[in-house]
This record gives C-alpha cells, sequence and structure tokens, in this order.
C-alpha cells in the first residue's frame, strides 16, 4: 500500500518500528488499565466496558498496522497463548468473553464462506451449529435421553472423535439444505433458509415424544466436558501462584483455560482454511458465482458443485464449533439456537465486511463485546449506582426512578436491528472491507456519478 | 377487457353481446366477478380438503380404536371448513402486503409480518383505550370494529410509508441482498421496539383483547346444520365479511380508478411509466401504504380472533402468507387471495386432523407449512397462477 506513493514514502523500517512499538504500547497500556483498577469502585462496569473491549480489539490492530510478519505472529501468538490466559485466570468473566468471541468469530467465519464468498444469503446459519451441539450433547448428557437409558453415552474423551464427526455431520446436513434450495436465489434462498433453521429449532423441541431424543424445551443438561491435561492443571496452579490470587476452584479455571486454548485453535484453523480457500480455485469459483451466476455457468463454473461445496463448508464450521459450544456450556436447549442468533452472526458478517476475513473477525469481536460485555456491564453500571442511590447531577434525576424495564441488556434485537440498518444504509461494505469489493463498490460510485452526469438535471430517483 | 376484434374489423364495431355488456358493467367487474372468485376459491380448496381428509381417515385409521375418524370429520367438517376460511383470509391480506410490494419493486418486504404484528397491537391499545374509558360496551359493535379497522390501518400504513421512505428508497438500485438485510433489520428493530413500548408502559408485552366483555363475541352463534349444530365464533364471522368487503374495496382500486392504473403501470415498467408522467415514487409509497393498512386490519383481526398477542406474533402468520403469496404466484393479486386461502383451510383441516395421531400431533403443522414452501420453490416457483419470468441477465 505504502509503495504507491514513491515520493514521500518514510522508510519502511522506521515504519514498521513505529507500528511495533504503538502495539506494544497499546497492549501493554490496555492490560495495565485492566489489572489496576479497583474492582469494588463504583464505576468499575463503566470503565469495564471501555478497558476490556480496548484490550480485546488489540489483535485486530496488530494484524492491520504494518508491522513485519515474524513480529507480527509472535506478538499474536503471544497475546493469545500467555496474556489473554494469564488475564483470564486473573479475572475469569475476561475469560468467558475471550471464548465467546473465538466461537462466534469461527461461526461468523463459516457463515462468511456461504453470504461472502458465494453470495448465498443463508438466515438458517444457527442450525448447523444447532446439529453440532446436539450431536455431542445426546451422547454425553445425563438428562434421561433414550441414549441414557440404553446406556449408549460416551465418555469425555471422545470429545476430539467427536469434533472431527461434528464437522462431516453438518457439511452433510449442509448439502441436505443445499441440494433442494440450488436454484433458488436471493429472496426465496433466503426464506427457504430461515425456514430451514427454524425446522431444525422445532424438530429439536419436539423430539421428546414419543422417543425422547433431545428432551425437548427442556434441553440437556450435564454434557461431558474434555478431561483436562495434568499439564495444564499445573500451569494453572502456577499462573495463579504467581499471580498471587486467591482461587476457590483452580479445576474449573483449568478447564475454562483447556476450552478457551481449544477455541483458539480451532478459530485459528477455521482463518486459515478460510484464507486458503479464498485465493483458491475453488473461492474463485464462489467468487464468480456471486458476481454473476449466469456468466459463471457460462464460463464453464460447476454451479451445483460449488454451491454444495460453499454450503458444506461453512456449515462443517458451524458444526464443529457447535460440539464445543455444547461441552462449554454444558447445557444446550432449543432457545440458543433461534433466528435471532441466524441474525447475530449474519450482523457480525455485515459488520466487518462481507468476504473480507479480517473484517468479520473485527465484526464478530465487536458484535460479541455489544452483546456480552457492554450491554450487561452498563445493566451492571445502572444496578450499582442504584443501589447507592445515585443522583445525575445538573439534571437532578434520581437513577432509582429509571425504569427497571429500560435496562441495555433488554434490547438485543433492538440494537442489532438497527445495526444492520444503518450498516446497509451508511457503510454496505462493512467496517473493514475485502480489496475486491472496496473496488468495486468504488467502480460503481464513479459509474452513476458518470451518468449523472450526463443526464439532464432531474430530481434523483423521481423519474 | 380484450375484444376479440381485429385490426381489419375495427370500422364495424362489433355488435356487443349481452354477455359482453354484463362483463364490461360496473357491478360485474367490481362485485359480482371478485366475489365470485372468493366464493370458487372458497369452494374449490374446500372439496379438495374434504375428499383428501376422508381419504386419509379410511387409509390410516387413527391409533386409538375407539374413535371413528369418519364421524368425527363428520362432526367438525362445517367448524373445520369456516375456521380455516376465516385464518385463510387473514393469510391473503397479508400475502397482498408481500405481493403488492413484489409486483412494483420485485423485492420481497420481509419486514411486512411486523406491519401485520404493529396493526393487531394498534387494535389492542384502541380496544383497551376503549374499555378503559368505558364506552365499549356502549358503541355499536360493527362502528367499533370499524373504527379500530380504520386506526390499525392507518399506522400500520403510515409505518409501511415510512418503512419505504427511510429504509428501502435510499437503497433502491443496490444489489438484491442490501435491502433484504435492511428488512430483517427492521423487523427485528419493530419486535423489539413494541415489546419495549408495552413492558414500560403496562410492565408486560402479552396484549390481551377484551374481547370477552363483549356479549356479542363471548357466545359463539350456533347453526343447526342438518342433525348437527355448529358453533360459528363471532369474530370469523367478522373476519369474513370485512375481509371480503376490503377485498373489494382493493379490486376497485387497483382496477377501477386512475391510481390503480399507475400502480400497474409501475409494476409493468418503472422507466417507461415515469416517462409518461407517472409519479414513480409516489406510486410506490402508496402501494406500501395500501400493502401496510392490509397487513395492519389482518393483525387486528387477527388479533381479535385469538384474543392474546404478543409482539412475536408476526413470525409465524407473516411466513404463512409469504408462503401463500408464492404458492398463488408471487407479483399476482388473485393469487395471493388463492394461496391464502388454500393455506388457511389446509391449516384448519391439519389441525382438525391432526389431533387424531399423537405420534405426529399438531406440533410439526409449522414445519408442514415449511415443507409446502419449499416444495412449491422446487417445483413450480412461479406458483398456481404466476407467469414465467426469466432471469434478466
Amino acid at each position: 500500500m505504502a509503495s504507491t506513493t514513491i515520493t514521500n514514502a518514510p522508510n519502511p523500517n522506521r515504519r514498521a518500528l513505529l507500528a511495533t512499538g504503538f502495539a506494544l504500547a497499546y497492549v501493554v497500556v490496555a492490560v495495565l488499565a485492566l489489572i489496576l483498577v479497583d474492582r469494588n469502585s463504583l464505576w468499575y462496569p463503566l470503565y469495564n466496558v471501555f478497558a476490556y473491549s480496548m484490550y480485546v480489539l488489540s489483535p485486530i490492530l496488530i494484524i492491520s498496522l504494518p508491522i513485519p510478519n515474524p513480529i507480527k505472529f509472535g506478538g499474536l501468538a503471544i497475546l493469545l497463548l500467555i496474556v489473554t490466559p494469564m488475564l483470564g485466570i486473573y479475572n475469569n468473566s475476561y475469560m468467558e468473553i475471550a471464548v465467546q468471541i473465538c466461537i462466534f468469530a469461527g461461526l461468523a467465519l463459516g457463515l462468511n464462506i456461504v453470504v461472502g464468498f458465494a453470495g448465498l444469503l443463508d438466515l438458517g446459519y444457527v442450525a448447523f451449529f444447532a446439529v453440532g451441539a446436539y450431536l455431542w450433547a445426546v451422547f454425553t448428557s445425563t438428562s434421561e435421553t433414550v441414549f441414557k437409558l440404553n446406556g449408549w453415552l460416551v465418555p469425555g474423551e471422545m470429545f476430539w472423535v467427536f469434533l472431527v464427526i461434528g464437522v462431516f455431520i453438518a457439511a452433510f446436513v449442509g448439502i441436505l439444505l443445499g441440494l433442494p434450495v440450488l436454484r433458488l436465489r436471493g429472496d426465496y434462498l433466503a426464506i427457504v433458509t430461515l425456514g430451514f433453521g427454524e425446522v431444525i429449532r422445532i424438530l429439536a423441541r419436539n423430539a421428546n415424544d414419543p422417543i425422547n431424543i433431545t428432551n425437548g424445551a427442556q434441553g440437556l443438561i450435564g454434557i461431558g466436558k474434555p478431561p483436562v491435561p495434568d499439564l495444564l492443571h499445573g500451569i494453572t496452579n502456577e499462573a495463579i501462584r504467581i499471580m498471587s490470587l486467591r482461587v476457590d476452584n483452580p479445576g474449573f479455571v483449568a478447564q475454562q483455560l483447556l476450552f478457551y486454548l481449544i477455541a483458539v485453535g480451532l478459530l485459528v484453523l477455521i482463518i486459515v482454511i478460510s484464507r486458503r480457500l479464498e485465493d483458491s480455485p475453488i473461492g474463485r469459483a464462489w467468487t464468480a458465482i456471486r458476481e454473476d451466476e449466469v456468466a459463471a455457468k457460462a464460463m464453464g463454473v460447476p454451479l451445483v458443485r460449488m454451491k454444495l461445496a460453499a454450503f458444506a463448508t461453512g456449515a462443517s464450521f458451524g458444526g464443529a464449533i457447535g460440539v464445543l459450544y455444547a461441552a462449554k456450556q454444558a447445557f444446550v436447549d432449543p432457545t440458543s439456537f433461534v433466528l435471532l442468533q441466524s441474525i447475530i452472526i449474519l450482523a457480525m458478517v455485515i459488520v466487518g465486511g462481507m468476504g473480507s476475513i479480517r473484517g468479520v473477525i473485527l465484526g464478530a469481536i465487536a458484535m460479541t463485546l455489544l452483546n456480552l460485555h457492554v450491554l450487561t456491564n452498563l445493566s451492571l453500571q445502572l444496578n450499582a449506582l442504584r443501589n447507592v442511590n445515585f443522583i445525575v447531577p445538573i439534571i437532578d434525576f434520581p437513577i432509582r426512578n429509571w425504569p427497571n424495564q429500560l435496562e441495555p441488556a433488554k434490547y438485543q434485537p433492538l440494537i442489532f436491528g438497527l445495526v444492520l440498518v444503518l450498516m446497509m444504509i451508511f457503510r454496505p461494505e462493512g467496517l473493514m472491507p475485502a480489496e475486491r469489493r472496496k473496488l468495486e463498490l468504488k467502480a460503481e460510485r464513479e459509474e452513476s456519478a458518470g451518468l449523472d452526469e450526463q443526464a439532464a438535471p432531474q430530481p434523483k430517483g423521481d423519474a | 377487457m380484450s375484444t376479440t376484434a381485429t385490426v381489419q374489423d375495427r370500422p364495424v364495431a362489433p355488435k356487443a353481446n349481452t354477455l359482453e355488456l354484463v362483463q364490461q358493467s360496473w357491478i360485474y367487474r367490481f362485485l359480482l366477478f371478485p366475489i365470485g372468485q372468493m366464493l370458487i376459491f372458497i369452494a374449490g380448496a374446500t372439496i379438495l380438503l374434504t375428499v383428501i381428509a376422508y381419504a386419509i381417515a379410511i387409509a390410516f385409521p387413527a391409533p386409538n380404536p375407539n374413535i371413528d375418524l369418519v364421524t368425527q370429520i363428520n362432526r367438525q367438517l362445517p367448524g373445520m371448513i369456516i375456521s380455516g376460511v376465516s385464518i385463510g383470509f387473514v393469510y391473503s391480506m397479508i400475502a397482498l402486503g408481500y405481493t403488492l410490494v413484489y409486483g412494483v419493486l420485485q423485492f420481497i418486504n420481509f419486514a411486512h409480518s411486523e406491519l401485520f404484528m404493529v396493526g393487531s397491537a394498534t387494535g389492542f391499545v384502541v380496544m383497551k383505550a376503549l374499555e378503559d374509558n368505558g364506552v365499549l360496551k356502549e358503541w355499536n359493535p360493527i362502528l367499533m370494529i370499524l373504527f379500530m379497522l380504520v386506526c390499525a390501518m392507518t399506522v400500520s400504513g403510515i409505518l409501511a410509508m415510512l418503512m419505504e421512505r427511510i429504509a428501502y428508497r435510499p437503497l433502491r438500485g443496490a444489489p438484491r441482498l442490501v435491502p433484504l438485510i435492511t428488512a430483517i433489520g427492521i423487523s427485528f428493530f419493530l419486535i423489539d421496539f413494541v415489546r419495549a413500548g408495552f413492558a414500560i408502559t403496562r410492565n408486560e408485552f402479552n396484549l390481551t383483547y377484551p374481547v370477552r366483555s363483549l356479549e356479542m363475541f363471548a357466545t359463539p352463534v350456533r347453526v343447526a346444520i342438518g342433525e348437527t349444530t355448529v358453533n360459528v365464533r363471532t369474530t370469523s364471522i367478522m373476519i369474513i365479511i370485512s375481509a371480503v368487503i376490503m377485498l373489494v374495496i382493493l379490486n376497485y382500486i387497483v382496477n377501477g380508478t386512475k391510481l390503480g392504473r399507475g400502480i400497474r403501470a409501475v409494476a409493468q415498467d418503472q422507466t417507461m411509466s415515469g416517462l409518461l408522467g407517472v409519479n414513480v415514487n409516489l406510486m410506490i409509497s402508496l402501494t406500501f401504504l395500501i400493502g401496510g393498512a392490509f397487513g395492519g386490519a389482518a393483525g387486528m383481526l387477527f388479533g381479535m380472533n385469538v384474543g392474546t398477542i404478543t409482539p412475536y406474533v408476526g413470525f409465524l402468520p407473516g411466513l404463512k402468507a409469504f408462503t401463500a403469496a408464492v404458492l398463488g404466484g408471487i407479483g399476482n393479486i388473485t393469487g395471493a387471495l388463492l394461496g391464502g386461502l388454500t393455506i388457511g383451510i389446509v391449516e384448519a383441516f391439519l389441525n382438525g386432523v391432526l389431533v387424531y395421531y399423537p405420534a405426529l400431533g399438531q406440533r410439526y403443522t409449522d414445519i408442514l407449512t415449511f415443507s409446502v414452501l419449499i416444495l412449491i420453490l422446487i417445483f413450480r416457483p412461479t406458483g398456481i397462477l404466476g407467469k414465467r419470468v426469466d432471469e434478466k441477465v
């Protein structure tokens, strides 16, 4: 990027040094901001909103800055494998959010294959996630299902095997969905996939009678977890000792740490696969289908196979993440797989920029933070202020009079709906658009601007 | 509308026979024809489904040996038909909104189901206000229903216009996915906005229409058919009457007025009609207004029929109505009517018959609607009455 302006390009070494220094300073400030604060102070939740958000956005910052690759990836590895786990052990809610971000980033990248790469709007993506989650759940749950009664349960060690099985089952379901909808496009495809997502959820809710498979609306409890290796226990205890923390249940922390590591590993794998697919012949075929299906077909792109491949790949990511999610939550029920969940994942893809891997990760971070961190902490802050009977200065408004129903955490759908509408109107290419899409939109704008000049000066849109 | 005369025949005006005269008359075009069409659709769908229901009853005896399915169906048939027709009209009225907008903009307004929901919420607010002011029992019921209908239609219609103005018009000409995603966003926004509104003002969002407090709606009308007497709910009759009147009016607006001609012209060719002096933006706004008003009216009628609604009430009827619109042929107004009635009657029959098969049960009726939708889209994406439209490259 920098090489385009040759005359006043700064010395690349100096640039890299500056960028590295800036990134390092950013991370250090963020970490210090998280550690050096009194967690019992009145304004802690509000402070936390900014401090942790700042920290969580640091990987995206590191990726975006022009830092030499070895330092970049080394830094990322240190950040993800050492700093974040330490912070997570220090404050467990940070670990929780980090795991959720990895889970949702994985899902968003899966949906990105279908929506961003191949241009097939899938509103039932959560179905594949549900398939993966229920797959692991029915085989390990302690609920009184047919699996438990017949002794078909599997031990937690099988988690790794099921991660792989989840990939294949979800890919299979993806193809099952893909086959009937191959001929549909645009609006029809969206509504059929939406219906498919609902069908999977209704099946999960109703498959407790006559044979109890999913335990219906009550959900499955006591889902198995992968066993924690001794090494991880040792590391956790050591970390706790170094930071001289008092932890009641180090076993639980080690378990969380294991889930975090699995989630990061899966996410890295998904990113690598997405990246490799993007520039592969398959990825180019997807782009061709997205841009013009008829032209792609005329050029010999096998539409059927490529569309099925997109559905299967996207679904397989969802399946693997689903297995992890079920194990982590230890409880699944049909309400985790409602349409809103699909829409939230879609919002991540859209906010970040359809087709842009970096953007989608940014979108997943932003949306998950908003959903699980910002809104929750704002509600906590409200309650904290209510408990001390805080009175807003200047306007003399007692927080206690703030209606209970106006808690920020209750307004998820409203906010996500608004985000979708505003993004579409003002920045349809997303926060971090894919290079190709950026160029496309630029060309489109120039083209339409040229047309406007040629046309007679009429009020726009009013033919 | 079309005569058989060719160009050469023109000078000698063909003698109009009585039939043609009748067909050109106002009464036929705007009263007899649409009502007759509805009756034929209802009769056709009912007869077909009755045959199927009996066939199922004979082919698959109910698991419970004490129940004779055929006699059960004999007993329930009139009730099933009436509830099917009334819910069918509700679906038709929603489907009209999808179809009108699709006809003009070739775009599926995903947020249309929320116009239905807003309509039913408005109906609740109005009825509750009437009750709180103590005039609910004093007003003439017909006047009251009319008032509620007008309120629901106004609110939903204006909301639809605003939606188009704020969210869809700036995106005209954008890739197809863009307005679709906007519509989903609007849908979620509206649901939560209404939920929050009622949660703050009333502390709950289960809205129960005070229908029961009215004597007229509390007791069903008993109609004797042969040996059996059937309880017909007053609300079902109300839905059917209001829907028929409104559909006749819609038929008049679309086929008999200058405004309707404008809408049809824009639906055929936006640029050309613009060049010929039709105000395209106004026509699109009006299309949204009409579609929204019908959605709102359907919502209010539906609310009175089921009694209790929530902000989430729009999703399933909206989806079923969309299925209806696709079944009839999207973009086709008659198709929306046919599709809605068919889906409504199918649903009533399924609800009536599936009770006797506990293993399947009513829990899966919603899945069946989706399956119908998927099957239509795969095998006849243009619907029953739709014309084949080739993809523009």
